[in-house]
Protein backbone atom coordinates (compact mmCIF):
# COMPACT_ATOMS: atom_id res chain seq x y z
CA UNK A 1 0.00 0.00 0.00
CA UNK A 2 1.25 3.37 -0.94
CA UNK A 3 1.81 6.07 1.84
CA UNK A 4 -0.60 8.05 0.08
CA UNK A 5 -3.12 5.50 0.04
CA UNK A 6 -2.53 4.68 3.38
CA UNK A 7 -2.78 8.36 4.85
CA UNK A 8 -6.99 8.66 3.40
CA UNK A 9 -7.50 5.71 5.79
CA UNK A 10 -5.50 6.36 9.19
CA UNK A 11 -8.18 8.14 10.53
CA UNK A 12 -10.78 5.66 10.00
CA UNK A 13 -8.16 3.12 11.11
CA UNK A 14 -7.36 4.18 14.61
CA UNK A 15 -11.10 4.38 14.85
CA UNK A 16 -11.49 0.82 14.15
CA UNK A 17 -13.89 1.79 11.60
CA UNK A 18 -11.72 -0.66 8.96
CA UNK A 19 -12.86 -3.93 8.05
CA UNK A 20 -9.57 -6.79 8.87
CA UNK A 21 -8.06 -7.02 5.54
CA UNK A 22 -7.57 -3.23 5.43
CA UNK A 23 -7.03 -2.98 8.96
CA UNK A 24 -3.90 -5.24 8.58
CA UNK A 25 -2.83 -3.60 5.73
CA UNK A 26 -2.34 -0.30 7.42
CA UNK A 27 -0.81 -2.12 10.48
CA UNK A 28 1.80 -3.51 7.92
CA UNK A 29 2.27 0.21 5.97
CA UNK A 30 2.53 1.97 9.46
CA UNK A 31 5.05 -0.31 10.91
CA UNK A 32 7.73 0.44 7.86
CA UNK A 33 6.95 4.24 7.71
CA UNK A 34 7.85 6.83 10.15
CA UNK A 35 5.88 9.33 9.17
CA UNK A 36 2.38 7.61 8.95
CA UNK A 37 3.32 6.81 12.16
CA UNK A 38 3.70 9.39 13.29
CA UNK A 39 -0.19 10.23 11.90
CA UNK A 40 -1.32 7.73 13.99
CA UNK A 41 0.48 8.63 17.19
CA UNK A 42 -1.01 11.54 16.57
CA UNK A 43 -4.60 10.88 16.13
CA UNK A 44 -4.70 8.53 19.50
CA UNK A 45 -2.76 11.40 21.59
CA UNK A 46 -5.28 13.79 20.37
CA UNK A 47 -8.35 11.10 20.68
CA UNK A 48 -7.11 10.52 24.49
CA UNK A 49 -6.83 14.11 24.77
CA UNK A 50 -10.19 14.75 23.92
CA UNK A 51 -11.53 12.23 25.91
CA UNK A 52 -9.70 13.17 28.92
CA UNK A 53 -10.28 17.06 29.16
CA UNK A 54 -13.75 16.98 30.69
CA UNK A 55 -14.64 18.57 27.18
CA UNK A 56 -18.25 17.30 27.29
CA UNK A 57 -20.89 19.92 28.89
CA UNK A 58 -22.95 17.98 31.50
CA UNK A 59 -26.80 19.16 31.58
CA UNK A 60 -27.43 21.38 34.59
CA UNK A 61 -29.82 19.42 37.29
CA UNK A 62 -32.90 22.11 36.29
CA UNK A 63 -32.84 20.87 33.04
CA UNK A 64 -34.53 17.18 33.84
CA UNK A 65 -37.56 18.84 35.61
CA UNK A 66 -38.01 21.41 32.93
CA UNK A 67 -38.03 18.81 30.43
CA UNK A 68 -40.86 17.02 32.32
CA UNK A 69 -42.96 19.63 32.96
CA UNK A 70 -43.13 20.39 29.36
CA UNK A 71 -43.28 17.16 28.16
CA UNK A 72 -46.64 17.08 30.73
CA UNK A 73 -47.72 19.92 29.04
CA UNK A 74 -47.64 18.00 25.62
CA UNK A 75 -48.97 15.60 26.18
CA UNK A 76 -52.17 16.45 27.76
CA UNK A 77 -52.54 18.69 24.83
CA UNK A 78 -51.10 16.63 22.33
CA UNK A 79 -53.28 14.54 19.41
CA UNK A 80 -54.60 17.81 18.02
CA UNK A 81 -55.58 18.62 14.42
CA UNK A 82 -51.95 20.25 13.46
CA UNK A 83 -52.66 22.86 11.42
CA UNK A 84 -53.55 25.40 13.52
CA UNK A 85 -51.50 27.26 15.47
CA UNK A 86 -49.73 25.68 18.76
CA UNK A 87 -51.36 28.14 20.87
CA UNK A 88 -54.73 28.57 19.76
CA UNK A 89 -54.99 24.35 20.10
CA UNK A 90 -53.33 24.29 23.74
CA UNK A 91 -55.92 27.08 24.60
CA UNK A 92 -58.82 25.13 23.06
CA UNK A 93 -57.23 21.81 25.06
CA UNK A 94 -57.59 23.65 28.04
CA UNK A 95 -61.08 25.31 27.42
CA UNK A 96 -62.15 21.58 26.78
CA UNK A 97 -60.68 20.20 29.89
CA UNK A 98 -62.18 22.75 31.61
CA UNK A 99 -65.44 22.13 30.53
CA UNK A 100 -65.01 18.49 31.01
CA UNK A 101 -63.96 18.66 34.42
CA UNK A 102 -66.73 20.75 35.49
CA UNK A 103 -68.99 18.31 33.55
CA UNK A 104 -67.71 15.73 35.78
CA UNK A 105 -67.85 17.09 39.11
CA UNK A 106 -69.68 15.99 41.91
CA UNK A 107 -71.49 18.85 43.07
CA UNK A 108 -70.86 19.79 46.66
CA UNK A 109 -67.31 20.00 46.65
CA UNK A 110 -64.36 22.53 44.90
CA UNK A 111 -67.17 24.43 42.85
CA UNK A 112 -64.52 27.42 41.42
CA UNK A 113 -62.83 26.05 37.90
CA UNK A 114 -59.57 27.52 38.45
CA UNK A 115 -59.28 24.99 41.50
CA UNK A 116 -60.80 22.20 39.84
CA UNK A 117 -57.65 22.71 37.33
CA UNK A 118 -55.06 23.39 39.94
CA UNK A 119 -56.62 19.98 41.66
CA UNK A 120 -56.47 18.17 38.18
CA UNK A 121 -52.75 19.56 37.97
CA UNK A 122 -51.96 18.64 41.61
CA UNK A 123 -53.33 14.95 40.93
CA UNK A 124 -51.38 14.82 38.25
CA UNK A 125 -48.19 15.95 39.44
CA UNK A 126 -48.56 13.08 42.31
CA UNK A 127 -48.87 10.28 39.71
CA UNK A 128 -46.24 11.62 37.88
CA UNK A 129 -44.20 11.18 41.69
CA UNK A 130 -45.05 7.86 41.52
CA UNK A 131 -42.97 7.05 38.28
CA UNK A 132 -39.76 5.88 39.18
CA UNK A 133 -37.09 8.36 39.51
CA UNK A 134 -39.66 11.40 39.67
CA UNK A 135 -40.00 11.57 43.55
CA UNK A 136 -37.53 13.91 45.28
CA UNK A 137 -34.72 15.64 44.38
CA UNK A 138 -33.77 15.87 47.18
CA UNK A 139 -33.94 13.04 49.56
CA UNK A 140 -33.61 13.42 53.47
CA UNK A 141 -35.89 13.29 56.16
CA UNK A 142 -34.09 16.19 58.01
CA UNK A 143 -35.82 19.41 57.43
CA UNK A 144 -33.11 20.90 58.10
CA UNK A 145 -31.39 19.89 54.69
CA UNK A 146 -35.01 19.75 52.41
CA UNK A 147 -35.72 23.10 53.29
CA UNK A 148 -32.15 25.03 52.65
CA UNK A 149 -32.67 22.61 49.20
CA UNK A 150 -35.05 25.05 47.94
CA UNK A 151 -32.84 27.93 48.37
CA UNK A 152 -32.64 29.78 45.26
CA UNK A 153 -34.40 27.89 43.34
CA UNK A 154 -38.02 29.67 44.37
CA UNK A 155 -38.99 32.72 44.68
CA UNK A 156 -39.99 31.76 48.45
CA UNK A 157 -39.17 29.71 51.08
CA UNK A 158 -41.50 26.81 51.94
CA UNK A 159 -42.45 25.68 55.19
CA UNK A 160 -41.01 22.74 55.96
CA UNK A 161 -41.59 20.21 59.42
CA UNK A 162 -41.08 16.62 59.92
CA UNK A 163 -44.10 14.95 61.43
CA UNK A 164 -41.75 11.67 62.30
CA UNK A 165 -42.87 11.19 65.99
CA UNK A 166 -46.47 11.58 64.57
CA UNK A 167 -46.06 9.02 62.33
CA UNK A 168 -45.75 10.86 59.04
CA UNK A 169 -42.08 10.81 58.52
CA UNK A 170 -40.36 13.31 56.03
CA UNK A 171 -39.27 11.76 52.87
CA UNK A 172 -38.03 14.29 51.00
CA UNK A 173 -38.28 17.21 48.67
CA UNK A 174 -38.85 18.45 44.68
CA UNK A 175 -39.61 21.31 42.47
CA UNK A 176 -42.62 20.80 40.34
CA UNK A 177 -44.73 23.04 38.29
CA UNK A 178 -48.68 23.60 39.33
CA UNK A 179 -50.59 26.51 38.41
CA UNK A 180 -48.03 27.91 36.07
CA UNK A 181 -45.51 28.37 38.43
CA UNK A 182 -42.84 26.33 40.22
CA UNK A 183 -43.50 25.37 43.53
CA UNK A 184 -42.25 23.29 46.18
CA UNK A 185 -43.48 20.36 47.17
CA UNK A 186 -42.59 17.55 50.65
CA UNK A 187 -43.03 14.45 50.34
CA UNK A 188 -44.42 12.60 53.74
CA UNK A 189 -44.71 8.86 54.04
CA UNK A 190 -47.43 6.99 55.75
CA UNK A 191 -46.38 3.13 55.66
CA UNK A 192 -46.67 2.31 51.82
CA UNK A 193 -48.53 5.61 51.00
CA UNK A 194 -46.66 8.51 49.63
CA UNK A 195 -48.17 11.76 50.87
CA UNK A 196 -47.31 15.29 48.50
CA UNK A 197 -47.57 18.39 49.92
CA UNK A 198 -47.70 21.44 47.66
CA UNK A 199 -47.12 24.85 48.62
CA UNK A 200 -46.52 28.17 46.90
CA UNK A 201 -47.43 31.70 48.35
CA UNK A 202 -50.95 33.54 47.05
CA UNK A 203 -50.81 36.97 47.80
CA UNK A 204 -53.94 38.61 48.17
CA UNK A 205 -55.99 35.71 48.36
CA UNK A 206 -58.26 35.07 51.51
CA UNK A 207 -58.06 32.43 54.24
CA UNK A 208 -59.92 29.62 52.57
CA UNK A 209 -61.22 25.89 55.04
CA UNK A 210 -60.28 22.75 53.89
CA UNK A 211 -61.75 21.44 50.96
CA UNK A 212 -61.95 17.83 50.49
CA UNK A 213 -62.46 15.94 46.70
CA UNK A 214 -61.77 12.01 45.57
CA UNK A 215 -60.36 11.54 42.43
CA UNK A 216 -59.37 8.29 40.84
CA UNK A 217 -59.17 7.17 43.76
CA UNK A 218 -57.02 9.45 45.51
CA UNK A 219 -58.12 12.15 47.97
CA UNK A 220 -57.00 15.82 47.46
CA UNK A 221 -57.40 18.43 49.87
CA UNK A 222 -56.57 22.53 49.34
CA UNK A 223 -56.74 25.22 51.96
CA UNK A 224 -55.71 28.72 51.85
CA UNK A 225 -54.21 30.19 55.23
CA UNK A 226 -51.97 33.15 56.01
CA UNK A 227 -51.22 34.25 52.54
CA UNK A 228 -50.26 30.57 51.00
CA UNK A 229 -51.89 28.30 48.96
CA UNK A 230 -51.94 24.36 50.27
CA UNK A 231 -52.73 21.52 47.97
CA UNK A 232 -52.03 17.90 49.73
CA UNK A 233 -52.69 14.62 47.43
CA UNK A 234 -52.25 11.36 48.68
CA UNK A 235 -53.84 7.76 48.40
CA UNK A 236 -54.15 7.18 52.01
CA UNK A 237 -57.93 7.12 53.93
CA UNK A 238 -59.61 10.22 54.07
CA UNK A 239 -58.82 9.87 57.82
CA UNK A 240 -55.76 9.44 58.07
CA UNK A 241 -54.93 11.84 55.90
CA UNK A 242 -57.46 14.52 57.92
CA UNK A 243 -55.42 13.56 60.49
CA UNK A 244 -52.43 15.01 58.85
CA UNK A 245 -53.51 17.87 57.32
CA UNK A 246 -54.67 19.26 60.72
CA UNK A 247 -50.55 18.21 62.03
CA UNK A 248 -50.03 20.49 58.62
CA UNK A 249 -52.10 23.07 59.83
CA UNK A 250 -50.90 23.30 63.39
CA UNK A 251 -47.72 22.48 63.03
CA UNK A 252 -44.62 25.37 62.67
CA UNK A 253 -45.29 25.07 59.02
CA UNK A 254 -48.51 26.81 59.35
CA UNK A 255 -46.12 29.71 59.51
CA UNK A 256 -44.55 30.98 56.11
CA UNK A 257 -40.94 31.90 56.51
CA UNK A 258 -39.95 35.33 55.30
CA UNK A 259 -37.45 34.80 52.72
CA UNK B 1 -66.46 13.78 16.43
CA UNK B 2 -66.91 13.58 20.21
CA UNK B 3 -65.86 9.98 20.38
CA UNK B 4 -62.81 10.52 18.15
CA UNK B 5 -61.95 13.79 20.48
CA UNK B 6 -61.81 11.37 23.61
CA UNK B 7 -59.76 8.75 22.32
CA UNK B 8 -57.06 10.95 20.87
CA UNK B 9 -57.36 12.69 24.49
CA UNK B 10 -57.49 9.54 26.52
CA UNK B 11 -55.09 10.08 29.17
CA UNK B 12 -54.09 6.17 29.37
CA UNK B 13 -52.80 6.09 26.11
CA UNK B 14 -51.29 9.63 26.33
CA UNK B 15 -49.71 7.97 29.68
CA UNK B 16 -48.39 5.19 27.77
CA UNK B 17 -46.93 6.90 24.78
CA UNK B 18 -45.00 8.85 27.84
CA UNK B 19 -43.93 6.52 29.69
CA UNK B 20 -42.23 4.63 26.19
CA UNK B 21 -41.04 8.06 25.21
CA UNK B 22 -39.59 8.80 29.22
CA UNK B 23 -37.95 4.84 28.61
CA UNK B 24 -36.48 5.13 25.40
CA UNK B 25 -35.38 8.82 24.74
CA UNK B 26 -35.59 10.80 28.33
CA UNK B 27 -31.71 8.54 29.61
CA UNK B 28 -30.59 10.06 26.62
CA UNK B 29 -30.46 13.87 27.80
CA UNK B 30 -26.94 13.96 28.87
CA UNK B 31 -25.70 13.47 24.99
CA UNK B 32 -28.84 15.83 23.81
CA UNK B 33 -27.52 18.66 26.32
CA UNK B 34 -23.77 18.11 25.70
CA UNK B 35 -24.37 18.38 21.33
CA UNK B 36 -26.72 21.17 21.75
CA UNK B 37 -23.89 22.51 24.12
CA UNK B 38 -21.36 22.68 21.69
CA UNK B 39 -23.81 23.08 18.29
CA UNK B 40 -24.75 26.70 19.77
CA UNK B 41 -21.62 27.22 22.63
CA UNK B 42 -24.06 28.87 24.73
CA UNK B 43 -25.71 27.24 28.26
CA UNK B 44 -29.15 29.16 28.46
CA UNK B 45 -29.72 28.60 23.91
CA UNK B 46 -28.65 24.63 24.57
CA UNK B 47 -31.17 24.24 27.11
CA UNK B 48 -34.09 26.42 25.11
CA UNK B 49 -32.76 23.86 22.06
CA UNK B 50 -33.26 20.58 24.05
CA UNK B 51 -36.37 21.16 25.41
CA UNK B 52 -37.73 22.46 22.11
CA UNK B 53 -36.03 19.42 20.07
CA UNK B 54 -37.44 17.18 23.66
CA UNK B 55 -40.97 18.17 21.75
CA UNK B 56 -40.24 18.05 18.63
CA UNK B 57 -39.34 14.30 19.52
CA UNK B 58 -42.38 13.76 21.77
CA UNK B 59 -44.71 14.86 18.48
CA UNK B 60 -42.79 12.65 16.13
CA UNK B 61 -42.46 10.02 18.44
CA UNK B 62 -45.24 7.65 16.96
CA UNK B 63 -43.21 7.60 13.58
CA UNK B 64 -40.25 5.89 15.69
CA UNK B 65 -40.45 2.29 15.74
CA UNK B 66 -37.63 0.82 18.05
CA UNK B 67 -33.78 0.73 17.06
CA UNK B 68 -31.63 3.55 18.69
CA UNK B 69 -33.24 5.89 20.87
CA UNK B 70 -30.12 8.30 21.45
CA UNK B 71 -29.25 8.17 17.43
CA UNK B 72 -32.94 9.13 16.64
CA UNK B 73 -32.82 11.95 19.35
CA UNK B 74 -29.55 13.26 18.52
CA UNK B 75 -30.51 13.40 15.08
CA UNK B 76 -33.64 15.49 16.10
CA UNK B 77 -31.01 17.95 18.52
CA UNK B 78 -29.24 18.51 15.64
CA UNK B 79 -31.84 19.55 13.35
CA UNK B 80 -33.14 21.53 15.91
CA UNK B 81 -29.59 23.27 16.67
CA UNK B 82 -29.11 24.03 13.05
CA UNK B 83 -32.23 25.36 13.12
CA UNK B 84 -31.40 27.88 15.54
CA UNK B 85 -28.51 28.53 14.40
CA UNK B 86 -30.22 30.06 11.14
CA UNK B 87 -32.23 31.75 12.95
CA UNK B 88 -29.98 33.47 14.98
CA UNK B 89 -26.46 34.03 13.84
CA UNK B 90 -25.23 35.30 10.08
CA UNK B 91 -25.21 31.90 7.62
CA UNK B 92 -21.90 30.36 7.86
CA UNK B 93 -20.35 29.42 4.86
CA UNK B 94 -20.63 26.34 2.86
CA UNK B 95 -18.83 23.81 3.64
CA UNK B 96 -17.19 22.54 0.34
CA UNK B 97 -16.25 18.85 0.80
CA UNK B 98 -14.07 18.74 -2.34
CA UNK B 99 -12.01 21.31 -1.76
CA UNK B 100 -8.85 20.75 -0.42
CA UNK B 101 -8.31 22.77 2.65
CA UNK B 102 -5.82 24.85 2.03
CA UNK B 103 -3.98 24.15 5.70
CA UNK B 104 -4.47 20.89 5.81
CA UNK B 105 -2.01 17.87 4.86
CA UNK B 106 -0.11 15.73 7.06
CA UNK B 107 3.35 15.93 4.83
CA UNK B 108 5.68 16.45 7.73
CA UNK B 109 3.49 15.83 10.86
CA UNK B 110 5.00 16.68 14.40
CA UNK B 111 4.97 14.93 17.18
CA UNK B 112 2.10 15.93 19.58
CA UNK B 113 2.55 14.82 22.95
CA UNK B 114 0.00 14.25 25.38
CA UNK B 115 1.33 16.22 28.06
CA UNK B 116 1.38 19.03 26.17
CA UNK B 117 -1.69 19.38 25.39
CA UNK B 118 -3.42 22.09 27.20
CA UNK B 119 -7.02 21.50 27.64
CA UNK B 120 -8.34 25.25 27.20
CA UNK B 121 -6.90 25.28 24.28
CA UNK B 122 -8.29 22.65 22.98
CA UNK B 123 -11.66 23.40 23.81
CA UNK B 124 -11.06 26.72 22.18
CA UNK B 125 -10.36 24.96 18.51
CA UNK B 126 -13.01 22.63 19.26
CA UNK B 127 -15.18 25.70 19.46
CA UNK B 128 -13.66 27.49 16.74
CA UNK B 129 -14.31 24.70 14.48
CA UNK B 130 -16.86 24.91 11.69
CA UNK B 131 -19.78 23.35 12.75
CA UNK B 132 -20.14 20.84 10.42
CA UNK B 133 -16.47 19.50 11.94
CA UNK B 134 -17.30 20.45 15.32
CA UNK B 135 -20.67 18.05 15.40
CA UNK B 136 -18.41 15.26 13.98
CA UNK B 137 -15.83 15.30 16.69
CA UNK B 138 -18.34 15.33 19.17
CA UNK B 139 -20.41 12.77 17.99
CA UNK B 140 -17.09 10.74 17.61
CA UNK B 141 -14.90 11.23 20.44
CA UNK B 142 -16.81 12.46 22.88
CA UNK B 143 -20.20 10.19 22.08
CA UNK B 144 -17.86 7.63 21.16
CA UNK B 145 -20.14 6.79 18.07
CA UNK B 146 -19.87 5.05 15.13
CA UNK B 147 -19.29 5.95 11.41
CA UNK B 148 -22.13 4.60 10.67
CA UNK B 149 -23.85 6.62 13.84
CA UNK B 150 -22.57 9.30 13.03
CA UNK B 151 -23.59 9.33 9.59
CA UNK B 152 -27.50 8.95 10.28
CA UNK B 153 -27.35 11.50 12.52
CA UNK B 154 -26.03 14.18 10.19
CA UNK B 155 -27.35 12.95 6.84
CA UNK B 156 -24.37 12.30 5.19
CA UNK B 157 -22.46 8.78 3.70
CA UNK B 158 -19.83 7.18 5.59
CA UNK B 159 -16.90 8.37 2.95
CA UNK B 160 -18.01 11.71 4.13
CA UNK B 161 -18.07 11.11 7.76
CA UNK B 162 -14.72 10.25 7.56
CA UNK B 163 -13.41 12.65 5.51
CA UNK B 164 -15.03 15.62 7.82
CA UNK B 165 -13.33 14.07 10.96
CA UNK B 166 -10.17 13.58 9.31
CA UNK B 167 -9.98 17.61 8.36
CA UNK B 168 -11.47 18.10 11.36
CA UNK B 169 -8.54 16.16 13.60
CA UNK B 170 -6.01 17.88 11.18
CA UNK B 171 -6.93 21.59 12.14
CA UNK B 172 -7.13 20.84 15.97
CA UNK B 173 -3.82 19.22 16.14
CA UNK B 174 -2.56 21.95 14.31
CA UNK B 175 -3.61 24.49 16.20
CA UNK B 176 -2.16 22.50 19.26
CA UNK B 177 0.82 21.93 17.87
CA UNK B 178 1.11 25.29 16.77
CA UNK B 179 -0.07 27.20 19.95
CA UNK B 180 2.37 24.55 21.94
CA UNK B 181 5.23 25.68 19.96
CA UNK B 182 4.93 29.33 20.04
CA UNK B 183 4.02 29.37 23.71
CA UNK B 184 7.04 27.43 24.33
CA UNK B 185 9.20 30.28 22.30
CA UNK B 186 7.63 32.88 24.33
Amino acid sequence: MSCEDARMLLDAYVDGELDLVRSIEIEKHVESCKACARVVGNLRTLGSAMRSSGLYYESPASLGPRLDTALQRTGRSEARPRRFGWQLIAVAASLLLAVYFVARLSPGTLHDTSSNLVAQEVLDSHLRSLMPGHLADVQSTDQHTVKPWFNGKLDYSPPVTDFAEQGFPLAGGRLDSVNGRAVAVLVYQRRQHLINVYVWPAPGVGDAAVSDTGRQGYNITHWTRAGMSWWVASDLNSGELGTFVNLVRAGPASVPAAQ
Amino acid sequence: MVGLVQQERDPVLQQSKLARFELLVVPHMRAAYNLARWLTRNDHDAEDVVQEAYLRAYRFFDGFHGGDGRTWLLAIVRNTCYTWLQQNRKPSLELEEDMPDPDSGRSSPEALLLRSVDRDLLRQALDDLPVEFREAIVLRELEGLSYKEIGAIVGIPLGTVMSRLARARSRLEKALVGRARSGGAA
